[in-house]
């Protein structure tokens, strides 16, 4: 069993339902319903066109549904809201402000002033591994560290919800492994529901505590696989774990017929 | 520049021209062009001749208060066209075709509706230098990164947040570009104005000198004013260089 997971598997964080979206004469979402267990990481993934980008914007409250409800805390969501925080493929990082400035960001667009949340920043910097970097500039930083700010910035609003879009896409790979180690931890000790968006499917096993299978045209939740067997592993055994091998060759066995 | 793998100071090729200027001045080729120490000794001369100092002053102050004009009208306009869609649509035709019109023709229509004096010139400075500002704010707004503006949204910023906090940085070197355009397009408004509406300040100037054929009067007050348009804009490339930096990733 999952050594962190202590919650009830009833109690859900985030819960989608009977969501639609169209684009105009294209429909991204159809009928999608999916919940978010508590204090667990959930995958989003499938090929591109899958609407997962869509689904995670709607939870964001960045788009709105056609029809249907999304619940944070039981509570339906209007738009965005202090208990999500984002973080972004691209960093969507303030160029012209500091690490520490854009840390802060969030905590200053919400009013706290700012004695308070520089010191707040300052903590998750050092958490990120940034510690010595807060005067310096994005443009500065190298593509990982500018990710790890973005995070920092998710972490300092201090949101029961982190919505991660992609947000190891734009790094190189060692960078990126060493990202997934981290947010494993994350996931351990900080008391928070990650939904996270992928279209890596080892990546997805590796962080998940539940992958939720995506398949386009119009999107629809395909199979949900919960790979519980290694969790309680160490970081560098699960990528050898033959549960780990077996789930991502089942995942790509269902997805390849949509891979163009 | 570069000759003979010599670095040549900024300046050489002024100096240059100012050289030839002075020897085609000293053969005497024409009266229009009399000789540059002459025309540096006649401006040391009338420099600070009370007529100058005023003319200076007026000019000075028309364009500043038409620029200025333009400058706090044009940023926030711009933004809000690159911003909404349907402000955009109503306002875009107009900015474009006041971009492009021979606004010297359209002066005559500032002295009817707002008189012959100092008001007429200022806005008359203003609306050479305001579209071209309008424009260029926009367009640094249109080039913001989307996940920018979510960002924005997504922890719950204000519209006015969001339009202080991130539109207007976001969209800076495009701006400053614009008011560097823009003051380089209000010097010339602020002298057609002065020419046109009332003869006053350098306009009142250049139509006594040049009436006058007093040449080394009326390329001195040329050399001043070029002088100050170009310090100006030299300041406002030179804040753009600041933040180009982050111009190319946002």
């Amino acid at each position: 069993m999952m050594s962190h997971n202590t919650t009830n598997d009833n109690d859900q964080a985030v819960a989608v339902r009977d969501v639609y979206k169209s684009y105009g004469d294209v429909m991204a979402l159809r009928d999608m319903s999916l919940d978010f267990p508590r204090g667990q990481l959930t995958s989003l993934l499938g090929p591109s066109g899958c609407g997962k980008t869509t689904l995670l914007k709607i939870i964001a409250g960045l788009l709105s549904a056609d029809s249907g409800e999304i619940t944070v805390n039981g509570h339906p969501i209007t738009g965005p809201g202090p208990d999500r925080a984002f973080v972004f493929q691209d960093f969507a990082l303030l160029p012209w402000a500091t690490v520490l400035r854009n840390v802060a960001f969030g905590l200053e667009l919400r009013g706290v002033a700012k004695s308070e949340r520089e010191a707040i920043a300052e903590k998750y910097i050092t958490d990120v591994g940034l510690r010595g970097f807060e005067n310096k500039h994005p443009h500065q930083l190298s593509g990982g560290m500018r990710q790890r700010v973005g995070l920092a910035r998710a972490l300092s609003v201090d949101a029961q919800v982190l919505l991660m879009d992609e947000p190891f896409a734009a790094v190189d790979e060692q960078t990126r492994r060493k990202f997934q180690e981290d947010l494993l931890n994350l996931v351990k000790h900080e008391n928070k529901t990650f939904i996270f968006v992928t279209h890596s499917i080892e990546e997805a096993v590796y962080v998940s505590d539940q992958v939720a299978i995506l398949l386009p045209r119009p999107s629809r939740v395909s199979e949900i696989i919960r790979p519980e067997g290694f969790r309680h592993k160490d970081a560098d055994s699960i990528r050898r774990d033959s549960e780990y091998l077996d789930i991502v060759d089942r995942i790509w066995a269902s997805l390849r017929t949509y891979v163009e | 520049m570069k000759i003979f793998g010599y670095q040549l100071p900024s300046l050489t090729s002024l100096i240059l021209w100012g050289i030839l200027w002075e020897i085609a001045g000293q053969l005497k080729l024409t009266f229009f062009l009399p000789p540059l120490s002459a025309i540096f000794s006649t401006l040391m001369e009338i420099g600070t001749s009370r007529v100058f100092l005023k003319a200076l002053t007026e000019t000075g102050y028309a364009f500043f208060a038409g620029t200025f004009l333009a400058i706090v009208i044009g940023i926030p306009v711009g933004i809000l066209m690159g911003k909404s869609r349907l402000i955009d649509e109503l306002l875009l035709p107009w900015v474009n075709m006041f971009l492009s019109a021979p606004l010297t023709a359209l002066v005559p229509v500032m002295m009817v509706l707002f008189g012959f004096g100092m008001k007429a010139i200022i806005l008359t400075t203003t609306m050479f230098a305001i579209w071209i500002i309008v424009l260029n704010s926009r367009a640094g707004v249109m080039h913001i990164n989307r996940s920018l503006i979510e960002m924005a949204r997504s922890f719950g910023a204000t519209p006015m947040d969001a339009f202080v906090k991130v539109y207007f940085w976001a969209a800076l070197p495009e701006i400053l570009s614009g008011v560097r355009i823009g003051f380089i397009r209000g010097v010339k408004g602020v002298i057609i104005g002065q020419l046109l509406i009332s003869i006053v300040g350098f306009g009142a100037l250049f139509e006594l000198y040049s009436g006058q054929f007093m040449m080394k009067h009326f390329w001195a007050v040329l050399i001043v004013l070029f002088s100050i348009s170009f310090t100006i804009a030299e300041f406002l490339s030179h804040l753009e260089r600041k933040v180009a930096y982050y111009a190319a990733q946002r």
